[in-house]
């Protein structure tokens, strides 16, 4: 009975620390170049962040699954062999049913076999955690991502077209910063985010 | 004389024009990770430059020697990371038995190479961009890797000075290194368009 009351609690704090205490963009940075490459609109954003929640979650299972055969020197190899199959298996996806976004993301969705953020929870997570943390840890960081990918998204895009989800939003007499979409954009537009991020969260911890 | 032109011409722009670093946003961690000190960046930007020239030509190789001829495009992905993560290898050795003091310091990061992006990302746009000359994929790959030291390098050097600034408290750290590299960005982007 104990170890059902403390279960509750201990999944529920992992899931929650992907979301904001241990968020892997604005907390761990990790995954920067996805970060950087695809927040020019939120669409596309979007599309990378299920993608790698899908990576993500079953690269988990597969190495929670076998943890205990793995050997310490082949590790890393074992994990983005791993990845290597799911991502696969996600570009052929988005290449037979979102032809536009797969032609729009380019290399960036075989990109993800080298994201951070994917090796890190395999090697920090799954490769000592049993099935059911595993996965609740994916999901956490990968809606985490998620989440931090599309807030850069949309202030890129906002001050850049004016427009979210391609809808307009901005009065008319604005006039659209293109800078932003540009890489000048994402690095400043991230590294100012960081800095409010800090900036909230240093009274508390 | 025309194929020593067009080497060139792509040597140039895969260092300054189409930097990986500035213009496609690849291996960024260890641009942020490696950057705080001007020696241990270059000698970063030295092993991932041998890393990306070797598995370059080797996945050019396989790509268009064995997996093009069979039809097995699809396993594309697995190929190209198996051989890079057998390259990173052979340079941890390498290190590991004649530069021990630089094996310590870099510590994490060198295993880390084989997730640099960077080198995955130049092996995909060789293919990408129909590159069929195995002269021409070698001198890309190279360029990638001066491009990728020339720019961890600068990173490095303004970071020293940028020791001695006055950061605001909440800026301090990481971001104060994003907005800098964000700058950077856009004086590499004067040479946008100048070839290509």
């Amino acid at each position: 009975m104990t170890t059902k009351t403390t279960e509750g609690p201990i999944l529920g704090q992992t899931f929650i620390a992907g979301l904001w205490r241990e968020n892997p963009v604005f907390r761990l940075l990790l995954g920067m170049c996805p970060t950087l490459a695809v927040t020019a609109a939120v669409k596309p954003a979007l599309t990378m962040g299920l993608s790698v929640i899908f990576v993500l979650v079953c690269s988990n299972i597969v190495v929670s699954l076998m943890r205990n055969l793995l050997k310490p020197h082949l590790r890393i190899l074992m994990f983005t062999l791993t990845i290597s199959t799911f991502v696969t298996i996600a570009d052929l996806f988005l290449r037979a049913f979102q032809p536009v976004m797969s032609e729009r993301l380019g290399p960036y969705v075989p990109l993800i076999i080298v994201n951070c953020i994917i090796i890190c929870r395999a090697e920090a997570c799954a490769s000592k955690n049993g099935l059911v943390v595993s996965i609740v840890d994916a999901v956490g960081m990968g809606i985490g991502f998620t989440l931090a990918l599309c807030v850069l998204a949309g202030v890129r895009e906002l001050l850049s077209t004016g427009m979210i989800f391609e809808a307009k939003v901005m009065p008319a007499w604005f006039v659209p910063w293109a800078a932003m979409s540009m890489p000048v954009g994402a690095f400043i537009t991230l590294g100012l985010l960081l800095g409010l991020v800090n900036k909230l969260t240093k009274g508390k911890s | 004389m025309d194929t020593l032109n067009i080497l060139l011409v792509g040597f140039i722009s895969i260092v300054i024009v189409n930097n990986l670093v500035f213009t496609k946003f690849l291996g960024i961690c260890p641009y942020l990770g490696v950057s705080g000190r001007i020696d241990m960046a270059f000698g970063m930007g030295m092993a991932v430059t041998f890393v990306v020239t070797l598995s370059g030509t080797l996945t050019w190789l396989i790509d268009h020697l064995i997996l093009m001829k069979m039809g097995l495009e699809v396993t594309r992905y697995v190929c190209f990371i198996l051989v890079i993560a057998g390259a990173v290898q052979l340079v941890e050795m390498y290190i590991r038995k004649f530069f021990p003091s630089l094996y310590e310091s870099f510590g994490i990061f060198l295993p880390l190479i084989t997730t640099n992006c960077a080198i995955l990302g130049l092996c995909l746009f060789i293919n990408l961009w129909g590159i069929d000359n195995l002269l021409e994929a070698v001198v890309l790959s190279f360029g990638a890797g001066i491009g990728f030291t020339m720019a961890i390098c600068i990173m490095a050097g303004i970071r020293e000075n940028l020791n001695m600034a006055d950061v605001p408290e909440s800026l301090k750290g990481a971001p104060i290194t994003l907005i800098t590299a964000g700058l950077l960005t856009l004086a590499f982007m004067g040479f946008a368009g100048m070839i290509r």
